[in-house]
């Protein structure tokens, strides 16, 4: 009965044009990110057990470090082998700062995550000059030398003030946990807030891959000339990916440090950061879904083979392993990108709509393989399982073309 | 107008350019020579890439020399190579607002500014698709985007028709002569198809050996016996 006047219909013209010039895709990534966020929010905890709690936890903090790798890897060029190892230096900064001051916890991440950054872009000072092997050299003997340090300092030690220390053999029970913020102290409430800190990380690195750094670090990893003559501040752009990066582990760290209580030189190997890099490429490091995919491959397994069906974690290494092969062999992308095209070929494969050709039908084979080999390593002996898990890089060799 | 005097560069006992001196009055200027002649070592220098170990360079009554690399960009020195060097991973709108957020352009003419540089190089594919979907010509529609935007004042084009059809080199062609017009700007072409340096360029310059051996009209230069020679090699007595 009432006709809309020209001006509502111009205003809804220009919303509609709005939304349409949003690309589709976003936009579903968008409301899918969000609304995954909200059941990892509000579903999850009524759903699972208190240790599913924390190793989701975990997981989200794992992710940021993975997305850190990601970053530097995925969109400038940059192999850091250290990741893991900054990691545990910002949980020392953050359980000492915790110690040592009153600072409200938002604070305490971001002056963690501060402090981290310089300390990353120190360890990013040779980035400038060196690259591919020898960066990644470099990063790998600066972790190892971040766990001796931390293992001869009793890291990070309960004393009281920033330095302060208890006498050496007093680290065990009179420690007192790192504090956790005021209202997210239970392990569900803190499950909640790691959740929007990580989210907030994620955030912020797409801001930034979206913006103007993110165009200028992939002119880097495209050509360093080419950037140069596009009047790209190497320098500058580098350092500013290695401060970016070490600033999310370092906020990542202060949360480990919370979630723990306890920290020990012990909870960080130099072999983590290695783990950490397998992990992040199988999850595939262009996308900022494989950083929460390599989060769970590297707390999540973990957790699942030890905790809930007893088998060794260490038969993760073959998995891992044989996640890599296939990922550099056939998925450069990672699983982020590979695994819906992968279950898109079955689909056409099942519904018999093209032509299934031989090399689809290898990745199919050998991402089932991975999968069934996981399955098997539960189940069966798990010698079964690491012989289907190798089946897996070996059918996609197959798959090359 | 550029003035490049006594340019010499050294690769240890190598020297690809020896005491060069030329001008490049302005318009589009062409620079042949055979290969390994130096001309892609003379764009580096420009570039920053390369430290002449003599010689000057005066672009418009500055030192180009002195300028730090990355900062060239800014002062309006933009430059495509002989391989291509678009950026897959973003889209035709990115790689070019890529090259205009280094430039010192304002931000808030940015989006009108690509749209113009992608329309003038007549490339029809949606800005928003990724480079890596692009065939070859397109792709080197975009690199001469990126070396338009943002007030350029010298572009250097290093083999831009290598690998491309007489048809696609016609249209290429066709967008180079538009350049100085268009931008105000000074565009070198280097290029080894004389058709497309004699259909751009009013003048040429011709270098062998790091040393330039003819400088001028273009029809003349292309008549020009010491410049038959270095193409051809020495005359032999028959």
């Amino acid at each position: 009965m009432s006709t809309p006047t020209p001006a509502v219909s111009s205003a809804r013209a220009a919303a509609v044009k709005a939304v349409s010039s949003l690309e589709r895709k976003t936009l579903v990534q968008l409301l899918t990110s969000g609304g995954l966020l909200l059941l990892a929010l509000l579903a999850v905890p009524s759903l699972v057990g208190s240790d599913w709690i924390f190793t989701f936890t975990s997981v989200a903090i794992y992710s940021v470090v993975a997305l850190g790798f990601d970053v530097l890897y995925g969109r400038v060029g940059l192999i850091s082998m250290g990741q893991v190892a900054l990691l545990s230096v910002g949980c020392w900064i953050g359980a000492r700062l915790a110690y040592a001051t009153s600072m409200p916890f938002p604070i305490l991440l971001v002056v963690t995550g501060l402090i981290t950054a310089g300390v990353g872009l120190l360890v990013g000072l040779p980035a400038l000059r060196l690259s591919g092997l020898y960066l990644a050299l470099i990063t790998l003997i600066l972790a190892g030398a971040t766990s001796i340090v931390l293992g001869q300092t009793d890291f990070p030690s309960g004393g009281g003030g920033f330095l302060g220390r208890f006498p050496a053999g007093a680290l065990t029970t009179e420690t007192p946990p790192v504090r956790r913020p005021s209202w997210g102290n239970a392990d569900t409430n803190f499950y909640r807030y790691t959740l929007v800190v990580v989210a907030l990380m994620f955030l912020l690195t797409l801001v930034h891959v979206a913006g103007k750094p993110g165009r200028a670090w992939a002119a880097i990893r495209e050509s360093e000339p080419a950037a140069l003559s596009a009047g790209v501040n190497i320098t500058l752009y580098k350092m500013w990916a290695f401060g970016l990066a070490s600033f999310m582990t370092g906020v990542a760290g202060c949360l480990l440090a919370a979630e723990i209580g306890t920290p020990r030189a012990t909870t960080f190997q130099t072999l983590d950061s290695l783990t950490l890099a397998a992990t992040a490429l199988i999850g595939g490091i262009f996308t900022l879904w494989g950083a929460l995919v390599a989060g769970a491959f590297n707390q999540l397994l973990p957790f699942l083979f030890q905790a809930q069906w007893s088998v060794n974690p260490n038969f993760l290494l073959v998995v891992f392993g044989a996640g890599l092969l296939q990922v550099l062999l056939t998925a450069p992308g990672g699983l982020a990108e590979q695994f819906p095209k992968d279950m898109a070929n079955l689909g056409r494969l099942i519904a018999r709509k093209v032509p299934v050709t031989r090399q689809a039908l290898f990745g199919i084979g050998s991402i089932l393989a991975l999968f069934l080999g996981i399955v098997l390593l539960i189940t069966a002996p798990p010698l079964v399982g690491v012989i289907v898990v190798m089946l897996s890089p070996i059918l996609c060799v197959f798959a090359l073309d | 107008m550029i003035e490049i005097k006594d340019l010499t560069v050294r690769f240890g006992g190598v020297t690809p350019i020896d005491g060069m001196s030329v001008t490049f009055p302005g318009g589009t200027c062409g620079l042949i020579g055979p290969n390994g002649a130096g001309k892609t070592t003379f764009f580096n220098v420009m570039s920053g890439f390369v430290k002449p170990a003599s010689g000057t360079v005066t672009a418009f009554g500055e030192n180009l020399l002195k300028m730090a690399d990355f900062r060239r960009a800014r002062w309006g020195l933009r430059r495509t190579f002989q391989t291509e060097m678009a950026i897959e991973k973003l889209s035709i709108f990115e790689n070019v607002a890529m090259i205009h957020e280094h430039s010192g352009a304002k931000r808030s003419s940015r989006r009108a500014d690509v749209e113009a540089a992608v329309e003038f190089v007549g490339l029809t594919a949606p800005s928003r698709a990724r480079v890596g979907s692009l065939g070859a010509r397109e792709r080197r529609l975009v690199e001469v985007a990126r070396a338009v935007v943002g007030k350029p004042r010298i572009v250097l084009l290093d083999e831009p028709a290598a690998g491309l059809p007489d048809e696609e080199t016609e249209h290429l062609s066709q967008v180079i002569q538009k350049i100085p017009g268009q931008f105000d700007a000074l565009v070198i072409l280097v290029d080894h198809d004389m058709s497309l340096v004699s259909a751009c360029c009013a003048t040429t310059a011709v270098i062998d050996f790091g040393k330039l051996i003819a400088s001028g009209s273009t029809a003349d230069i292309l008549r020009n016996e010491h410049v038959m020679r270095a193409y051809l090699g020495t005359e032999t007595e028959l």
